[in-house]
Protein backbone atom coordinates (compact mmCIF):
# COMPACT_ATOMS: atom_id res chain seq x y z
CA UNK A 1 0.00 0.00 0.00
CA UNK A 2 2.38 2.65 1.26
CA UNK A 3 4.77 1.20 -1.35
CA UNK A 4 2.22 1.74 -4.46
CA UNK A 5 1.70 5.25 -3.04
CA UNK A 6 5.06 6.06 -3.26
CA UNK A 7 5.16 5.46 -7.52
CA UNK A 8 1.81 7.34 -7.95
CA UNK A 9 2.60 10.30 -10.14
CA UNK A 10 2.29 13.61 -8.42
CA UNK A 11 -0.63 14.50 -10.12
CA UNK A 12 -2.54 11.32 -9.00
CA UNK A 13 -1.46 12.31 -6.02
CA UNK A 14 -2.68 15.60 -5.55
CA UNK A 15 -5.82 14.18 -7.29
CA UNK A 16 -6.21 11.94 -4.61
CA UNK A 17 -5.84 14.14 -1.85
CA UNK A 18 -8.29 16.57 -3.21
CA UNK A 19 -10.71 13.80 -3.37
CA UNK A 20 -9.83 12.75 0.26
CA UNK A 21 -10.89 16.47 2.22
CA UNK A 22 -13.91 18.80 0.33
CA UNK A 23 -13.05 20.91 -2.24
CA UNK A 24 -11.72 24.66 -1.15
CA UNK A 25 -14.69 26.85 -0.21
CA UNK A 26 -13.65 30.33 -2.06
CA UNK A 27 -15.27 32.50 0.39
CA UNK A 28 -14.02 31.03 3.76
CA UNK A 29 -10.37 31.14 1.61
CA UNK A 30 -10.99 34.86 0.78
CA UNK A 31 -11.89 36.29 3.73
CA UNK A 32 -8.67 34.06 5.58
CA UNK A 33 -6.82 35.42 3.02
CA UNK A 34 -7.94 39.04 4.10
CA UNK A 35 -8.00 38.54 7.91
CA UNK A 36 -5.40 36.16 8.74
CA UNK A 37 -2.70 36.05 5.91
CA UNK A 38 -3.81 39.94 6.19
CA UNK A 39 -2.59 40.30 9.81
CA UNK A 40 1.24 40.35 9.04
CA UNK A 41 0.50 40.70 5.02
CA UNK A 42 -1.52 43.90 5.11
CA UNK A 43 -4.98 44.06 4.70
CA UNK A 44 -4.70 44.88 1.11
CA UNK A 45 -1.57 41.96 0.75
CA UNK A 46 0.45 44.74 0.48
CA UNK A 47 2.88 43.56 2.81
CA UNK A 48 3.44 44.14 6.49
CA UNK A 49 5.65 42.48 8.72
CA UNK A 50 6.04 39.75 5.90
CA UNK A 51 6.52 40.35 2.87
CA UNK A 52 4.10 41.78 -0.12
CA UNK A 53 1.95 39.18 -1.96
CA UNK A 54 0.40 41.19 -5.04
CA UNK A 55 0.57 39.22 -8.30
CA UNK A 56 3.44 41.54 -8.89
CA UNK A 57 5.72 41.03 -5.94
CA UNK A 58 5.10 37.00 -6.63
CA UNK A 59 5.33 36.84 -10.61
CA UNK A 60 7.87 34.17 -11.44
CA UNK A 61 6.93 32.14 -8.44
CA UNK A 62 5.76 28.68 -9.22
CA UNK A 63 2.66 28.26 -7.97
CA UNK A 64 3.53 24.80 -6.28
CA UNK A 65 6.29 26.40 -4.49
CA UNK A 66 3.70 28.78 -2.89
CA UNK A 67 1.75 26.70 -1.75
CA UNK A 68 4.87 24.70 -0.23
CA UNK A 69 5.09 28.09 1.77
CA UNK A 70 1.99 27.89 3.17
CA UNK A 71 2.09 24.30 3.76
CA UNK A 72 5.03 24.37 5.39
CA UNK A 73 6.06 27.84 6.52
CA UNK A 74 9.29 29.66 6.12
CA UNK A 75 11.77 28.46 8.95
CA UNK A 76 13.40 31.50 10.85
CA UNK A 77 10.83 33.79 9.56
CA UNK A 78 7.58 34.62 11.39
CA UNK A 79 6.01 32.76 8.29
CA UNK A 80 3.78 29.48 10.19
CA UNK A 81 3.10 26.28 8.46
CA UNK A 82 -0.55 26.05 7.67
CA UNK A 83 -0.47 22.09 7.44
CA UNK A 84 -3.13 20.81 9.63
CA UNK A 85 -5.38 24.15 8.99
CA UNK A 86 -5.22 24.40 5.51
CA UNK A 87 -5.55 21.03 3.07
CA UNK A 88 -3.60 20.50 0.14
CA UNK A 89 -6.45 21.44 -2.31
CA UNK A 90 -7.28 25.16 -0.28
CA UNK A 91 -3.33 25.47 -0.05
CA UNK A 92 -3.19 25.32 -4.19
CA UNK A 93 -6.38 27.47 -4.39
CA UNK A 94 -4.68 30.33 -2.46
CA UNK A 95 -1.47 30.05 -4.17
CA UNK A 96 -3.55 30.15 -8.07
CA UNK A 97 -5.59 33.11 -6.10
CA UNK A 98 -2.10 35.04 -5.25
CA UNK A 99 -0.91 35.08 -8.13
CA UNK A 100 -3.75 35.17 -10.46
CA UNK A 101 -5.51 37.41 -8.17
CA UNK A 102 -8.73 35.92 -7.98
CA UNK A 103 -9.40 31.96 -7.41
CA UNK A 104 -9.00 28.56 -8.80
CA UNK A 105 -8.30 28.76 -12.83
CA UNK A 106 -7.92 24.82 -13.05
CA UNK A 107 -4.46 25.62 -14.53
CA UNK A 108 -1.11 24.10 -12.50
CA UNK B 1 -35.89 50.35 37.92
CA UNK B 2 -39.01 52.32 37.38
CA UNK B 3 -40.13 54.24 34.38
CA UNK B 4 -38.68 57.73 36.39
CA UNK B 5 -35.50 55.93 36.26
CA UNK B 6 -35.99 55.27 31.85
CA UNK B 7 -36.80 58.41 31.81
CA UNK B 8 -33.85 60.42 33.57
CA UNK B 9 -31.44 58.12 31.80
CA UNK B 10 -32.89 58.88 28.54
CA UNK B 11 -33.09 62.76 29.11
CA UNK B 12 -29.52 63.20 28.94
CA UNK B 13 -28.83 61.37 25.35
CA UNK B 14 -32.25 63.62 24.04
CA UNK B 15 -30.43 66.50 24.89
CA UNK B 16 -26.90 65.75 23.41
CA UNK B 17 -28.00 64.29 20.28
CA UNK B 18 -30.93 66.76 19.51
CA UNK B 19 -28.64 70.24 20.44
CA UNK B 20 -25.12 70.28 18.98
CA UNK B 21 -24.45 73.47 20.68
CA UNK B 22 -24.68 71.97 24.13
CA UNK B 23 -21.02 71.13 24.87
CA UNK B 24 -19.41 68.26 26.33
CA UNK B 25 -16.67 66.57 27.18
CA UNK B 26 -14.60 64.26 26.44
CA UNK B 27 -13.36 62.02 28.45
CA UNK B 28 -15.85 59.29 28.25
CA UNK B 29 -15.17 59.08 24.60
CA UNK B 30 -13.47 56.23 22.40
CA UNK B 31 -12.95 55.28 18.59
CA UNK B 32 -13.84 51.87 17.47
CA UNK B 33 -11.63 50.84 14.33
CA UNK B 34 -13.55 49.50 11.40
CA UNK B 35 -11.01 47.56 9.78
CA UNK B 36 -11.79 46.85 6.20
CA UNK B 37 -13.86 49.67 5.76
CA UNK B 38 -11.40 52.34 6.78
CA UNK B 39 -13.56 53.94 9.10
CA UNK B 40 -13.99 55.04 12.78
CA UNK B 41 -17.09 54.73 15.01
CA UNK B 42 -16.94 57.44 17.76
CA UNK B 43 -18.48 55.86 20.71
CA UNK B 44 -19.83 56.84 23.86
CA UNK B 45 -19.05 54.66 26.72
CA UNK B 46 -21.13 55.92 29.62
CA UNK B 47 -24.17 55.59 27.68
CA UNK B 48 -22.82 52.40 25.53
CA UNK B 49 -23.34 53.74 22.33
CA UNK B 50 -21.72 54.86 18.97
CA UNK B 51 -22.40 58.86 18.34
CA UNK B 52 -21.26 59.01 14.69
CA UNK B 53 -18.86 57.16 12.09
CA UNK B 54 -16.42 58.81 10.37
CA UNK B 55 -15.03 57.51 7.06
CA UNK B 56 -12.23 58.22 4.33
CA UNK B 57 -8.70 56.68 6.39
CA UNK B 58 -7.57 54.15 4.01
CA UNK B 59 -6.38 50.41 5.23
CA UNK B 60 -7.04 50.21 8.69
CA UNK B 61 -5.46 46.85 9.16
CA UNK B 62 -3.64 47.17 12.64
CA UNK B 63 -4.30 50.37 12.77
CA UNK B 64 -3.59 52.13 16.51
CA UNK B 65 -4.53 55.13 17.93
CA UNK B 66 -3.30 57.75 20.21
CA UNK B 67 -5.03 60.96 22.01
CA UNK B 68 -4.20 64.32 22.37
CA UNK B 69 -3.45 65.36 25.59
CA UNK B 70 -7.14 67.62 26.15
CA UNK B 71 -8.60 64.37 24.70
CA UNK B 72 -10.37 66.00 21.72
CA UNK B 73 -8.16 64.44 18.97
CA UNK B 74 -7.39 61.10 17.72
CA UNK B 75 -4.22 60.00 15.84
CA UNK B 76 -5.11 57.26 13.83
CA UNK B 77 -1.93 55.53 12.37
CA UNK B 78 -3.37 53.46 9.10
CA UNK B 79 -1.28 50.18 7.76
CA UNK B 80 -1.54 52.40 4.51
CA UNK B 81 0.73 54.79 6.36
CA UNK B 82 -1.70 57.12 7.04
CA UNK B 83 -1.73 59.56 9.80
CA UNK B 84 -4.72 60.97 10.54
CA UNK B 85 -6.49 63.02 13.16
CA UNK B 86 -9.80 62.60 14.02
CA UNK B 87 -12.17 66.06 15.76
CA UNK B 88 -13.94 63.53 17.99
CA UNK B 89 -16.53 66.39 20.00
CA UNK B 90 -17.23 67.78 15.93
CA UNK B 91 -17.00 64.01 14.61
CA UNK B 92 -14.45 65.01 11.54
CA UNK B 93 -11.21 64.47 9.91
CA UNK B 94 -9.42 67.71 11.34
CA UNK B 95 -6.21 66.61 9.36
CA UNK B 96 -5.09 63.56 7.12
CA UNK B 97 -1.52 62.63 5.60
CA UNK B 98 0.03 59.71 3.94
CA UNK B 99 3.84 59.64 5.13
CA UNK B 100 4.72 56.64 3.69
CA UNK B 101 4.33 53.12 2.30
CA UNK B 102 3.84 50.72 5.14
CA UNK B 103 3.09 51.27 8.96
CA UNK B 104 2.35 50.09 12.01
CA UNK B 105 1.75 52.76 15.10
CA UNK B 106 2.53 55.31 16.85
CA UNK B 107 3.05 57.38 20.12
CA UNK B 108 2.68 61.11 20.88
CA UNK B 109 5.16 62.77 22.80
CA UNK B 110 4.37 63.47 26.87
CA UNK B 111 4.13 67.19 26.18
CA UNK B 112 1.61 66.39 23.86
CA UNK B 113 3.66 68.13 20.97
CA UNK B 114 5.34 65.02 19.09
CA UNK B 115 3.67 62.45 17.28
CA UNK B 116 5.48 59.62 15.64
CA UNK B 117 4.86 56.80 13.33
CA UNK B 118 7.16 53.65 13.18
CA UNK B 119 7.43 52.64 9.51
CA UNK B 120 7.79 48.68 7.59
CA UNK B 121 8.91 50.23 4.37
CA UNK B 122 10.99 52.31 4.41
CA UNK B 123 11.49 50.80 7.91
CA UNK B 124 12.25 53.90 10.39
CA UNK B 125 10.22 56.47 12.38
CA UNK B 126 8.75 59.42 11.17
CA UNK B 127 7.92 62.35 13.58
CA UNK B 128 5.62 65.06 12.92
CA UNK B 129 3.99 67.84 14.66
CA UNK B 130 0.69 67.08 16.76
CA UNK B 131 -1.10 70.28 15.84
CA UNK B 132 -0.36 70.54 11.98
CA UNK B 133 0.71 67.38 10.80
CA UNK B 134 3.95 69.05 9.31
CA UNK B 135 7.28 66.82 9.19
CA UNK B 136 9.63 67.10 12.05
CA UNK B 137 12.31 64.63 11.92
CA UNK B 138 12.81 61.54 9.71
CA UNK B 139 14.90 58.86 11.81
CA UNK B 140 15.83 55.61 9.03
CA UNK B 141 16.21 52.59 10.96
CA UNK B 142 19.70 51.35 9.50
CA UNK B 143 20.72 48.84 11.32
CA UNK B 144 24.39 47.79 12.20
CA UNK B 145 24.27 45.49 8.72
CA UNK B 146 23.66 48.48 6.88
CA UNK B 147 20.26 47.72 6.09
CA UNK B 148 16.78 49.43 7.15
CA UNK B 149 14.85 47.44 9.26
CA UNK B 150 11.31 47.15 9.73
CA UNK B 151 10.51 49.28 13.50
CA UNK B 152 7.96 47.65 16.05
CA UNK B 153 7.38 48.62 19.76
CA UNK B 154 7.20 52.30 19.25
CA UNK B 155 6.28 53.72 22.60
CA UNK B 156 6.86 57.40 24.10
CA UNK B 157 8.98 57.70 27.04
CA UNK B 158 9.21 60.56 29.82
CA UNK B 159 11.93 63.38 28.83
CA UNK B 160 10.39 63.94 25.27
CA UNK B 161 11.66 60.43 24.70
CA UNK B 162 10.54 57.65 21.77
CA UNK B 163 11.75 54.23 22.13
CA UNK B 164 11.33 51.76 19.12
CA UNK B 165 12.96 48.03 18.07
CA UNK B 166 14.19 47.25 14.95
CA UNK B 167 12.85 43.85 13.93
CA UNK B 168 15.54 43.03 11.51
CA UNK B 169 18.38 44.38 12.91
CA UNK B 170 17.84 43.21 16.63
CA UNK B 171 17.99 46.21 18.15
CA UNK B 172 16.57 49.18 20.95
CA UNK B 173 16.89 52.95 19.79
CA UNK B 174 15.69 55.67 22.32
CA UNK B 175 15.28 59.00 20.12
CA UNK B 176 15.45 62.19 22.84
CA UNK B 177 14.03 65.15 21.90
CA UNK B 178 14.20 67.51 24.85
CA UNK B 179 16.95 69.08 22.90
CA UNK B 180 14.42 70.39 20.07
CA UNK B 181 13.65 69.14 16.94
CA UNK B 182 17.10 67.35 16.25
CA UNK B 183 16.93 63.50 18.22
CA UNK B 184 19.48 62.48 20.18
CA UNK B 185 19.89 58.92 18.89
CA UNK B 186 20.87 56.33 21.16
CA UNK B 187 22.06 52.80 19.83
CA UNK B 188 21.41 49.52 21.60
CA UNK B 189 22.54 46.40 19.41
CA UNK B 190 22.45 42.40 20.14
CA UNK B 191 19.72 42.88 22.09
CA UNK B 192 17.74 39.77 20.58
CA UNK B 193 16.48 38.21 17.43
CA UNK B 194 13.34 39.36 15.93
CA UNK B 195 11.76 41.65 18.17
CA UNK B 196 8.26 41.58 17.78
CA UNK B 197 6.64 44.11 19.58
CA UNK B 198 6.91 46.35 23.29
CA UNK B 199 5.80 47.89 26.21
CA UNK B 200 7.01 50.58 28.45
CA UNK B 201 5.82 49.71 32.22
CA UNK B 202 3.06 52.98 33.51
CA UNK B 203 5.74 54.26 34.97
CA UNK B 204 7.48 54.94 32.03
CA UNK B 205 11.02 53.27 33.99
CA UNK B 206 10.93 49.79 31.97
CA UNK B 207 11.06 49.53 28.43
CA UNK B 208 10.82 45.53 27.54
CA UNK B 209 10.84 44.01 24.36
CA UNK B 210 9.59 40.35 23.25
CA UNK B 211 11.85 38.53 21.03
CA UNK B 212 9.69 36.39 18.12
CA UNK B 213 13.64 34.73 16.69
CA UNK B 214 14.25 33.23 20.37
CA UNK B 215 12.87 33.03 24.07
CA UNK B 216 13.46 35.45 26.25
CA UNK B 217 12.53 39.58 26.40
CA UNK B 218 14.71 42.37 25.93
CA UNK B 219 14.64 45.26 29.08
CA UNK B 220 15.82 48.64 29.12
CA UNK B 221 15.49 51.07 32.37
CA UNK B 222 14.94 53.97 30.99
CA UNK B 223 16.26 55.55 34.05
CA UNK B 224 19.83 54.33 33.66
CA UNK B 225 20.00 53.49 30.18
CA UNK B 226 23.44 53.54 30.13
CA UNK B 227 23.26 49.94 31.91
CA UNK B 228 22.35 49.01 28.69
CA UNK B 229 20.27 46.08 27.26
CA UNK B 230 19.56 43.09 29.40
CA UNK B 231 17.72 39.40 28.56
CA UNK B 232 15.01 38.71 30.96
CA UNK B 233 13.13 34.98 31.03
CA UNK B 234 15.65 33.50 28.45
CA UNK B 235 15.15 30.21 29.69
CA UNK B 236 11.02 29.95 29.42
CA UNK B 237 10.85 27.61 26.60
CA UNK B 238 14.72 26.19 26.40
CA UNK B 239 13.97 22.54 24.93
CA UNK B 240 10.35 23.12 24.40
CA UNK B 241 8.90 22.56 20.85
CA UNK B 242 7.28 25.93 19.71
CA UNK B 243 4.08 26.02 18.12
CA UNK B 244 3.08 27.52 14.91
CA UNK B 245 2.42 31.08 15.07
CA UNK B 246 -0.78 32.27 13.23
CA UNK B 247 -0.78 35.61 15.24
CA UNK B 248 1.82 37.83 16.63
CA UNK B 249 1.63 38.69 20.42
CA UNK B 250 1.07 42.54 21.53
CA UNK B 251 2.68 43.74 24.39
CA UNK B 252 1.19 46.79 26.17
CA UNK B 253 1.76 48.74 29.21
CA UNK B 254 -1.89 47.29 30.39
CA UNK B 255 0.01 43.74 30.61
CA UNK B 256 1.21 45.57 34.44
CA UNK B 257 -0.25 44.43 37.26
CA UNK B 258 0.86 45.69 40.73
CA UNK B 259 4.58 44.70 40.82
CA UNK B 260 3.72 42.17 38.00
CA UNK B 261 3.50 41.56 34.29
CA UNK B 262 1.77 39.27 32.33
CA UNK B 263 3.07 38.47 28.86
CA UNK B 264 2.22 36.43 26.29
CA UNK B 265 4.22 33.17 25.21
CA UNK B 266 5.54 33.40 21.79
CA UNK B 267 4.35 29.85 20.26
CA UNK B 268 2.67 28.76 23.51
CA UNK B 269 -0.80 28.20 25.17
CA UNK B 270 0.77 30.07 28.08
CA UNK B 271 0.62 33.58 30.02
CA UNK B 272 3.66 34.00 31.79
CA UNK B 273 4.48 36.54 34.89
CA UNK B 274 7.52 38.28 35.16
CA UNK B 275 8.23 39.64 38.83
CA UNK B 276 9.60 43.81 38.36
CA UNK B 277 11.81 43.59 40.95
CA UNK B 278 13.72 40.89 40.31
CA UNK B 279 12.78 40.51 36.98
CA UNK B 280 12.26 36.44 36.68
CA UNK B 281 9.86 34.62 36.23
CA UNK B 282 6.87 34.52 38.82
CA UNK B 283 5.42 32.01 37.14
CA UNK B 284 3.44 30.67 33.67
CA UNK B 285 -0.72 30.21 33.86
CA UNK B 286 -1.50 27.51 31.00
CA UNK B 287 -4.45 29.24 28.49
CA UNK B 288 -6.85 28.17 26.38
CA UNK B 289 -5.04 29.09 23.05
CA UNK B 290 -1.79 31.10 21.94
CA UNK B 291 -2.37 34.91 23.39
CA UNK B 292 -2.51 37.71 21.12
CA UNK B 293 -3.70 40.43 23.93
CA UNK B 294 -2.80 40.09 27.48
CA UNK B 295 -4.57 43.04 29.34
CA UNK B 296 -4.74 43.76 33.41
CA UNK B 297 -7.71 45.35 34.43
CA UNK B 298 -6.79 49.21 35.33
CA UNK B 299 -7.01 48.06 38.77
CA UNK B 300 -4.64 44.66 38.52
CA UNK B 301 -7.01 42.07 39.93
CA UNK B 302 -7.83 41.10 36.43
CA UNK B 303 -5.77 39.96 33.68
CA UNK B 304 -7.82 39.39 30.33
CA UNK B 305 -6.77 37.11 27.27
CA UNK B 306 -7.84 36.66 23.65
CA UNK B 307 -6.18 34.20 21.29
CA UNK B 308 -4.79 33.55 17.89
CA UNK B 309 -6.61 31.69 14.92
CA UNK B 310 -7.81 29.34 15.51
CA UNK B 311 -8.90 29.90 19.30
CA UNK B 312 -10.04 33.37 18.81
CA UNK B 313 -13.49 33.17 19.95
CA UNK B 314 -12.60 32.81 23.33
CA UNK B 315 -11.64 34.90 26.15
CA UNK B 316 -10.06 33.98 29.59
CA UNK B 317 -9.64 36.07 32.51
CA UNK B 318 -6.98 35.36 35.27
CA UNK B 319 -7.08 36.20 38.61
CA UNK B 320 -3.83 38.13 39.93
CA UNK B 321 -3.56 36.47 43.07
CA UNK B 322 -4.20 32.87 42.76
CA UNK B 323 -3.19 33.31 38.44
CA UNK B 324 -5.38 31.50 38.35
CA UNK B 325 -8.15 31.23 35.53
CA UNK B 326 -11.08 32.21 36.65
CA UNK B 327 -13.44 32.77 33.72
CA UNK B 328 -14.21 32.02 29.86
CA UNK B 329 -16.24 32.45 27.74
CA UNK B 330 -16.76 33.00 23.68
CA UNK B 331 -17.95 36.29 22.89
CA UNK B 332 -18.14 35.63 19.48
CA UNK B 333 -15.82 34.97 15.87
CA UNK B 334 -12.63 36.59 15.85
CA UNK B 335 -11.99 38.11 19.07
CA UNK B 336 -9.59 40.86 18.02
CA UNK B 337 -9.34 43.61 20.83
CA UNK B 338 -10.38 44.53 24.34
CA UNK B 339 -10.22 47.79 25.93
CA UNK B 340 -11.26 49.02 29.67
CA UNK B 341 -12.96 51.67 30.44
CA UNK B 342 -10.69 53.82 32.57
CA UNK B 343 -11.59 52.46 36.00
CA UNK B 344 -11.94 49.38 34.64
CA UNK B 345 -15.78 48.44 35.68
CA UNK B 346 -16.34 47.38 31.68
CA UNK B 347 -14.65 46.20 29.31
CA UNK B 348 -15.46 46.41 25.40
CA UNK B 349 -14.14 43.51 23.29
CA UNK B 350 -14.39 43.72 19.11
CA UNK B 351 -15.50 40.42 17.53
CA UNK B 352 -14.70 40.98 13.89
CA UNK B 353 -16.55 38.38 12.44
CA UNK B 354 -19.36 38.46 14.27
CA UNK B 355 -19.56 42.49 13.39
CA UNK B 356 -20.10 43.73 17.10
CA UNK B 357 -18.85 45.15 19.70
CA UNK B 358 -19.32 43.24 23.04
CA UNK B 359 -19.54 45.00 26.45
CA UNK B 360 -19.42 43.22 29.67
CA UNK B 361 -19.30 43.55 32.85
CA UNK B 362 -15.95 42.50 34.55
CA UNK B 363 -16.93 41.95 38.25
CA UNK B 364 -20.51 40.08 37.04
CA UNK B 365 -18.92 38.84 33.45
CA UNK B 366 -22.42 39.71 32.59
CA UNK B 367 -22.63 40.92 28.74
CA UNK B 368 -24.25 44.40 29.29
CA UNK B 369 -24.80 45.52 25.40
CA UNK B 370 -23.42 45.00 22.11
CA UNK B 371 -23.08 47.44 18.74
CA UNK B 372 -22.98 46.86 15.47
CA UNK B 373 -19.55 47.44 13.61
CA UNK B 374 -17.89 46.42 10.32
CA UNK B 375 -15.10 44.40 10.80
CA UNK B 376 -13.98 45.98 14.18
CA UNK B 377 -10.62 46.15 15.38
CA UNK B 378 -8.78 47.86 17.74
CA UNK B 379 -10.78 49.73 20.23
CA UNK B 380 -9.35 53.04 21.93
CA UNK B 381 -10.80 54.83 24.74
CA UNK B 382 -9.44 58.59 25.42
CA UNK B 383 -8.14 58.02 29.02
CA UNK B 384 -5.19 56.69 27.21
CA UNK B 385 -4.01 60.24 26.82
CA UNK B 386 -2.89 60.63 30.14
CA UNK B 387 -1.36 57.25 30.40
CA UNK B 388 2.47 56.29 29.34
CA UNK B 389 3.56 54.33 26.28
CA UNK B 390 0.03 53.61 25.40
Amino acid sequence: MARRAVLWPLGLMLAAAAQAAPPPDPERLENLLEQDCGSCHGLTLRGGLGPALTPEALAGRPRQVLARTILDGRPGTPMPPWRGLLTEAEADWLAGRLLGGEGDHGDR
Amino acid sequence: MGTGDLLRMAVPALVLAGCAAVPRGSGDLGLVVERASGAVQIVDTSHRRALARVTGLGDLSHASVVFSRDERFAYVFGRDGGLTRVDLLRAVIDRRIVQSGNSIGGAISDDGTLVAVSNYVPGGVRVFDAASLEPVADIPAVGRDGRRSKVVGLVDAPGRRFVFALFDAGEIWIADFSGGPEPRIERFRDIGRQPYDALVTPDGRYYIAGLFGEDGLALLDLWHPERGVRRILDHYGRGERRLPVYKMPHLEGWAVAGRRAFVPAVGRHEVLVIDLEQWTEAGRITVHGQPVFVMARPDGRQVWVNFAHPDNDTVQVIDTETLRVIHQFSPGPAVLHMEFTPRGHEVWISVRDGNRVEIYDTRTFDRLAGLPASRPSGIFFTARAHRIGL
